[in-house]
């Protein structure tokens, strides 16, 4: 019986089924990545002015969104923000916002790292120059911090990838969940199919996350030299 | 807010919290120890090990804990390998922590420079002298951060284990929002208690930081 489990991956339509709810995260984790990486430049930038109460307010929000569990987020958005306000919002959405929400206080404080680790020197040759503050950051911080938050910024993508797995838990018709059909149907037939759907959304995951992984290494060895 | 009602649930989530912090205890130490074997196998590069342990490392790194935990608790079931799921938990936890926690140690230990090691031997220390005298100092003080980060990092993750019926804290607040519709009450309760969890650890492991940062040569 055993070994014949694995077939209930390639019965019917079963691996389309899965790699369709796969999508499902795959989709959250892009969308939120994306706002992930325009609005958390903005808040890196935002959060190496010089200002203390801006940079209260940032640290507030950076560490607010890093203390409480992202599955607490998920559940405070989903269950409690939406009955506190009256509204409705679909658990999609929800996990997009949640998503993007950390994100941005993430990617803002690569951001902020990248910028604030150049020496000061960099920006003041710029400056003897005579260049513009456009002109510094234009020539001067953007090309050397981008090349230290790139390898960091693929981390964080892999992790919103992962993380995103926690969707099922708010009721998303995910991967996770489409396994879980897939094996009460096949229960009876195939007992061990539990086994194989499990390692099947397993190895997905790995392939999806492991190539990513390897890219932003290969990038942080290549720039790490120069 | 029904304040009668937040007090009542007070006794339910001290409970939880002993779950969740027991949990993590156990899973943070296993983490340890599995991350620093693992850290040593790669440091010396013991053949074939050294690939095995590499393996582990990237399927840990590369999989959601919520995942690893479905798999192990029912899909081995299925096959015959049982476990209860709070050995489960545990397992899990210590699976994806350990790869943390080895690159962790593995950083700290190839930043302590190629002269410090040639000092050593040069003074005549035998290899486990060096270890535990030039190498593992220097190693941990740089590893030091990455590892507290890595803890908190488990202690939060250990919220998904209500996904396999452990009673934690995320476990009880669905609980009562499922039984009492108390969802406001709930969820803050929830909030507060991973606070009073987490800010402390997360403060103590901001001085620690600032104290071994002394200890690396040169500064």
């Amino acid at each position: 019986m055993q070994d014949l489990g694995i077939n209930v991956i390639f019965e019917g339509s079963n691996l389309l089924r899965l790699l369709i709810g796969l999508w499902v995260t795959m989709r959250i984790a892009i969308v939120a990545i994306a706002i992930s990486v325009v609005f958390g430049i903005a808040f890196g930038i935002v959060m190496t002015v010089k200002n203390t109460f801006v940079q209260i307010v940032a640290r507030l929000y950076l560490e607010a969104v890093r203390i409480i569990p992202i599955l607490v987020w998920l559940f405070l958005f989903y269950f409690g923000l939406t009955k506190v306000l009256h509204i409705h919002l679909g658990a999609e959405v929800v996990s997009v916002i949640v998503f993007s929400l950390w994100g941005i206080a993430e990617m803002g404080d690569i951001v902020r790292g990248a910028i604030t680790s150049l020496p000061a020197h960099q920006r003041a040759s710029g400056r003897a120059l005579g260049l513009t503050d456009l002109q510094i950051y234009r020539y001067i911080i953007i090309p050397q911090a981008v090349r230290r938050l790139i390898p960091a910024a693929i981390n964080l993508a892999t992790r919103m990838i992962k993380t995103t797995s926690l969707v099922v838990l708010i009721g998303v018709v995910e991967v996770l969940k489409v396994g879980q059909q897939i094996i009460e149907v096949s229960i009876l037939k195939t007992p061990s199919a539990s086994f194989w759907v499990y390692a099947c959304i397993f190895a997905l995951y790995f392939i999806i996350c492991y190539p990513i992984s390897l890219w932003s290494k290969k990038l942080e060895l290549k720039w790490q030299n120069q | 807010m029904d304040f009668d009602f937040i007090v009542k649930s007070i006794p339910l989530y001290v409970k939880a919290a002993e779950v969740t912090l027991e949990l993590s205890f156990w899973g943070i130490l296993l983490s340890l120890i599995i991350g620093f074997i693992c850290s040593l196998v790669i440091y010396y590069k013991v053949k074939l090990l050294a690939q095995v342990v590499q393996i582990y490392i990237e399927l840990s790194r590369n999989t959601p804990l919520l995942i690893q935990l479905f798999f192990l608790y029912y899909g081995f079931a299925k096959i015959g390998i049982k476990f209860e799921a709070y050995s489960c938990a545990i397992f899990g936890l210590a699976f994806l922590g350990g790869s943390y926690m080895a690159e962790a140690f593995r950083s700290g230990l190839e930043a302590v420079s190629k002269i410090q090691i040639e000092t050593g031997l040069s003074v005549g220390l035998n290899r486990w002298q060096l270890m535990r005298y030039i190498i593992l100092p220097q190693a941990f003080s740089v590893a030091i951060p990455a590892i507290g980060a890595n803890a908190i990092f488990l202690l939060k993750e250990t919220s998904v284990v209500s996904a396999i019926a452990l009673a934690d804290l995320m476990f009880v607040a669905k609980d009562l929002i499922g039984m009492y519709y108390k969802t406001t009450e709930a969820l803050t309760m929830l909030v507060v208690a991973y606070l009073i969890i987490l800010l402390p650890i997360s403060l103590l492991l901001t001085f620690i930081e600032r104290k071994v940062r002394h200890a690396g040569f040169g500064n």
